[in-house]
């Protein structure tokens, strides 16, 4: 593997994929499409094969200086590693799960390619205005995505989220400039290790999360998340759900924390109330979704709320529990996605209550479609478990109150989610439409088996994720202990409990 | 390789083959695996029981594999195995392995057979998970994934809407038991640094009254809050007062079903974690006051509503609540050798109700309501004289120091260590203890003699109709038959058989009758010597009260008497009843109106949890949507963005109207702001 620019590869395939695309017709294009993402999938094996756990923490390092101090600059620590994993893994299934579209297919498929350039970019990017141009280049594919293949309303839903995600960007772009002016250069490691002035840190903090809270959404910054995902077509939704918003989530880990450390402890209250908010509001308004698609969106608001609370935990649990959660999230929405899908494509609708007692003429889906829901509402066993339980866990050494407001989303969780399936997959099959769908095909085999065993192999041997990652939360767990919040819990023993005890019967 | 995998890792198998293969493989294939599993894991349970029994076994734990590391959160998955755990085994793998027996005939004419026997394998493996844990989140692995079998096996006839609500609402009122769970396996992670068990406990006595933390911003004894918000959980899985609701609404499910998950394995899960935990509650006698207290008030409560019941399986699900109840506050007072041994012992005879429950039902063509039973004694001897064990277990008939049945010895055993300890609240429980074991007696002969005696009553049920009409329908069809169905009156047959012969059941439904009856009569008698009075036995696997042993031997001679003299109350009350004068329920129902509306209506949970929580939180959801996101959010986000660069552009396609005159005129005005801004 040495010297083999491995991440530029994986940049050109796509590429080169996605402009072959747009010159060829429909079916060749379906399959350059396949063989683009299939190669990129084996590329990935291969980086994760050779990704040295305890080695340097950057790897596969490549670069090349362009103008200035502009330069392409490659690499990956194993937070990014299994971003991109997850996003070369969920690339072909999207290809096929893309085979309903019939409206120009080449320029569909380029797009997704291209798509897939830039997530990969944003992951692997060292340099800080690449990573910039990669981030902000995302929303040209999906605003296509949407606002052309896209359900009724389509135009609306692109407009809105081309409009939030660029406002927020807007203003981190500004907090770059001044930032490689003050740090006078544009290399991510060496501003990881950077120290900004305490003041000047507020204000950068601020301007990155105005545009990652939006990536991720927090709430409320989440209203166009369940507008884009009705309208997206299946395979952008599972994109949007699955790497989009860990783009959020990633952007807090590798800037906003250890850049930033003294203004993240700052404003941990504001990220810990808007994710109480979200976990109560959203699932809430997730209960009574009619359409099935929203339902989802709003519960992935809600998933995203404990990723944030974990990253503001400030230690490990928090930090690995977060990053999990991002995991486990990409797999099981985008699984989720891909099962409305399957029904959608057979019916064209995504009420709710155009279906019922599909377990009885869809056996297979039904069996996929529980074992997605319950990796949802994160029954142990599954990946959902993992992540949810560190993440609570970490931020439990913070606050009491934070971890129970948002564990009471595990409760609601379970009411939407089985609630959902009540109404889809149980009860009689009221309408003949849906009752006389046949099962899973192959095609819709492949898409599915594959993200269940990921999900049971998340769930039960945590370690294969966590492994690559954990010297590199360990060294971001360094890098923020100075400004690491006191929990709330006080513990205190022997002497010294009765001396408190003590202080307090007196104070009464 | 170590028995204990086979043990455990042979119903999972089996729930994979038989759940994947489904009809590929075909019923006979499916459940000859799954019940083939569990007959084998029931044979090489038994061996490391009787191990312990004999006092040559050791606590061993066999490691399996990594589960997760996370700085100092660090677990295994691993089967541990002492006598706590081998009690559990021979429990749970035992009446596990005569449910899938049985099964064979009840469920033969379900379409969905390959599915059913799944279910209740998978959920036999997550209960022995649970119980083989050896750190708490494999505990609330376990916990979980018997949660989610429930969850399958209540909603198993999936196209009932009642079944579907019944599974749900198991579900998310066992969650809300689960969140106080995990805030205590947090808690715990945050005082001890660890989530073993071995290790917990370990470090726990020393911690006794020394600690202090702030939970939800109140300073509490660290114990205390730890346990408590454990026994959350624990109130959740057990049907514990407040938290019962679900447990009752779960007779949704097949009645095997009802047997092995909500009578003898899933909902003593709550009691065997306590016992676990027994060293770390010790620790925390605050919490053990509470626990004593919530166990005996479901104890009492749940008989209290036992009594008006007129379903057969609702009548048993509130006598299992209620017996739960004991085991709780047996645990509360320190005497968790008691309480597991009320475990086992209740796991047989209760099991052995609902079979036989499920064998009368059977006999009877589905209908549950034993308004419509009567007289079955001579139609299905077999069926009776199983029920008729379980009852006289259920209700502890014995002599003291001569033989007793199964509940005789455990029962009384936990109203005797309620008694000796002394403490104000173990009096209160002794009393509620008491006395639901008086309406113990009372409901389970009333159960007895509504069935099996008396003149039969069967013409006016609906089910007895459609089976003498030949009406024949698939089960399933038949259980989505709403419930509320005019009792119409076809009084054909004078002598209220309506012409139905009730049948007696097949072999596979009554040979697991007949060696639940061995276990109903016999496991008391042979037993309690080694779970009430051997130390040895137990090791350390419980908290043991040496002392307390003691002084349940010295309680005074009435109190031992106490549960007997009850007992035959009951009955009494039970035969003037029902037997001698059949007219007095319905005059006593009259005359006590509300508070037998009160008893009928289950204390109104249901309607009071309904109007706090279920409606306010779809209420909740469509506000926050429709005036939140959609009200404020959009509206003075986006949409009023949109809206004011809208509005900004028709000022400005007006301004540029391209007529001179207006140009001139906005010219003119300009030049005149300009030269007054520039002059003064």
């Amino acid at each position: 593997m040495e010297g083999f620019p491995i991440l530029s590869v994986m940049l050109l395939v796509p590429m080169i994929g996605a402009i072959a695309c747009l010159f060829v017709g429909e079916k060749p294009a379906r399959q350059i499409a396949l063989v683009a993402t299939l190669i990129d999938l084996a590329l990935g094996i291969l980086l994760w094969a050779n990704y040295d756990i305890g080695g340097a923490q950057w790897q596969f390092v490549e670069r090349a200086p362009i103008f200035g101090q502009f330069s392409w600059a490659l690499g990956i620590d194993g937070i990014a590693l299994m971003l991109i994993v997850l996003s070369v893994f969920l690339m072909p299934i999207c290809i096929l799960a893309s085979h309903s579209i019939d409206k120009r297919v080449g320029e569909y498929m380029a797009t997704f390619l291209f798509m897939e350039v830039l997530m990969i970019g944003v992951f692997a990017a060292q340099d800080l205005f690449l990573f910039y141009i990669f981030f902000e280049a995302g929303l040209i594919p999906m605003y296509l995505i949407i606002g052309i293949w896209g359900g009724a309303n389509r135009i609306y839903a692109a407009y809105k989220f081309f409009l939030y995600t660029l406002l927020g960007s807007v203003v981190m772009l500004i907090a770059m400039l001044w930032m490689v002016n003050e740090a006078g250069t544009t290399d991510i490691p060496t501003l990881m290790a950077y120290d900004f002035p305490v003041q000047a840190q507020t204000w950068l903090w601020l301007a990155f999360f105005a545009s990652f809270a939006v990536k991720m959404p927090m709430w409320p910054l989440h209203t166009w998340l369940p507008d884009a995902h009705v309208q997206a077509p299946t395979a952008g939704s599972v994109i949007l759900a699955g790497v989009l918003l860990k783009m959020g989530g990633y952007g807090f880990i590798r800037f906003s924390l250890p850049m930033f450390p003294e203004a993240s402890a700052q404003w941990m209250w504001l990220i810990f109330a808007l994710s109480m908010i979200a976990v109560v509001v959203t699932s809430l308004i997730a209960l009574v979704q009619e359409d099935m698609k929203k339902l989802i969106a709003y519960s992935s608001v809600a998933h995203m709320a404990i990723v944030t609370v974990g990253l503001f935990a400030f230690n490990v649990q928090g930090f690995e529990g977060a990053m999990i959660v991002m995991l486990s999230h990409g797999l099981v929405s985008g699984a989720l996605f891909l099962c409305v899908g399957v029904i959608y494509d057979r019916l064209h609708t995504r009420e709710i209550d155009r279906y019922g007692g599909l377990s009885i003429n869809m056996p297979k889906y039904a069996l996929f479609f529980m074992l997605f829901t319950m990796a949802s509402i994160g029954l142990p066993g599954t990946s959902g478990f993992v992540g949810e339980f560190l993440s609570l866990a970490g931020i439990y050494q913070v606050s009491s109150w934070v971890t129970f407001v948002c564990a009471t989303g595990i409760i609601l969780g379970a009411a939407y989610m089985l609630y959902l399936y009540w109404r889809i997959a149980f009860g009689v099959q009221k309408n003949a439409d849906a009752a006389a769908m046949p099962d899973l095909s192959v095609r819709e085999w492949l898409m599915l088996g594959p993200i269940a065993a990921a999900v049971l192999w998340m769930g039960v041997y945590p370690e294969s994720f966590l492994a690559p990652m954990r010297a590199d939360i360990a060294a971001l767990n360094a890098r923020v202990a100075r400004a690491a919040p006191e929990g709330d819990a006080r513990l205190v023993m022997g002497e010294a409990a009765r001396a408190v005890a003590e202080a307090h019967e007196g104070a009464h | 390789m170590p028995s204990i995998l086979i043990i455990v890792f042979g119903p999972l198998l089996a729930a994979i083959v038989a759940g994947l293969g489904n009809r590929a493989i075909g019923n006979t294939v499916a459940k000859s695996v799954t019940t083939g599993a569990l007959f084998l894991s029931a044979v090489l349970s038994w061996p490391i029981f009787l191990g312990f029994i004999a006092g040559d076994a050791e606590a061993t734990v066999v490691p399996v594999l990594r589960w997760v590391e996370s700085g100092a959160l660090t677990f295994d998955w691993a089967l541990r195995v002492d006598a706590l755990t081998a009690v559990m085994l021979v429990v749970i793998t035992t009446v596990s392995a005569l449910v899938h027996l049985y099964s064979w005939g009840y469920m033969e004419e379900d379409p969905d057979q390959p599915r059913f026997f799944a279910y209740l394998s998978l959920f036999t493996f997550a209960m022995l998970m649970l119980v083989t844990a050896d750190n708490l989140v494999q505990m609330f692995f376990g916990w979980e994934g018997v949660g989610l079998a429930s969850y399958l096996l209540i909603g198993f006839w999936f196209r009932k809407p009642s079944a579907n609500a019944a599974a749900i609402k198991a579900f998310v009122v066992n969650r809300v038991g689960d969140l106080g769970f995990m805030l205590g396996i947090f808690g715990t992670f945050l005082v001890f640094q660890t989530v073993s068990i071995p290790e917990i406990l370990a470090a726990a006595p020393a911690m006794q009254g020394i600690s202090h933390i702030i939970f939800l911003g109140m300073r509490l004894d660290t114990m205390t809050i730890l346990c408590l918000l454990l026994f959350v959980g624990a109130m959740g899985k057990s049907a514990q007062l407040g938290l019962h609701t679900w447990l009752p609404d779960a007779m949704e499910g097949p009645t095997p079903v009802s047997a092995l998950i909500h009578a003898a394995t899933m909902v003593t899960a709550g009691v065997f974690m306590v016992c676990r935990l027994s060293p770390m509650f010790e620790a925390a006698p605050v919490a053990l006051g509470f626990v004593t207290f919530i166990g005996a008030a479901t104890c009492f409560f749940a008989a209290t509503v036992g009594t008006t019941q007129w379903d057969i399986k609702r009548v048993i699900a509130y006598s299992t609540c209620s017996q739960l109840g004991y085991m709780f506050f047996a645990a509360g007072v320190g005497a968790y050798g008691a309480a597991m041994f009320h475990l086992f012992t209740h796991a047989f005879f209760k099991a052995l109700l609902f079979l036989g429950a499920g064998s009368v039902i059977h006999a009877m063509h589905h209908e549950q309501d034993m308004r419509y039973y009567g007289a079955l004694r001579k139609e299905i001897p077999l069926t009776f004289w199983a029920m008729m064990a379980g009852t006289l277990a259920i209700t502890g008939v014995g002599v003291l120091g001569v033989f007793g049945f199964a509940g005789f010895y455990s029962k009384d055993a936990i109203l005797e260590a309620a008694f000796a300890s002394g403490s104000e609240i173990g009096r209160t429980a002794f009393w509620l203890g008491a006395f639901a074991a008086l309406l113990t007696s009372f409901y389970s002969w009333r159960l007895m003699f509504l069935t099996f005696w008396g003149k039969p009553r069967w013409a006016e049920s609906e089910h007895i109709q459609h089976a003498v009409h030949g009406h024949h329908e698939s089960p399933d069809e038949e259980h989505s038959a709403d419930a509320d169905d005019d009792h119409a009156h076809h009084a054909a047959h004078g002598d209220g058989t309506a012409g139905y012969h009730p049948h007696e059941s097949p072999w596979t439904m009554l040979v697991p009758l007949a060696l639940l009856s061995v276990g109903a009569v016999f496991a008391g008698f042979v037993f309690h010597h080694a779970f009430l009075e051997d130390a040895g036995f137990w090791g350390s696997s419980i908290a043991w009260n040496e002392h307390l042993m003691h002084a349940m031997h010295e309680v005074p001679l009435w109190v031992k008497l106490t549960a007997t003299i009850v007992m035959l109350i009951g009955l009494l009350v039970a035969w003037m009843a029902y037997i001698r004068d059949p007219s007095i329920p319905g005059r006593m129902a009259e005359q006590l109106g509300p508070v037998y509306r009160f008893l009928y209506n289950k204390w109104y949970f249901d309607e009071l949890y309904h109007f706090l929580f279920v409606r306010p939180a779809f209420w909740l959801g469509r506000l926050f949507w429709k005036r939140g996101d959609v009200g404020i959010i959009d509206r003075f986000g986006p949409d009023g963005a949109a809206w004011v660069v809208q509005q900004g552009s028709v000022f400005a396609r007006r301004v540029q109207s391209g007529y001179l005159n207006t140009y001139a005129l906005v010219m003119l005005l300009g030049l005149v702001a300009a030269v007054t801004w520039v002059l003064f």
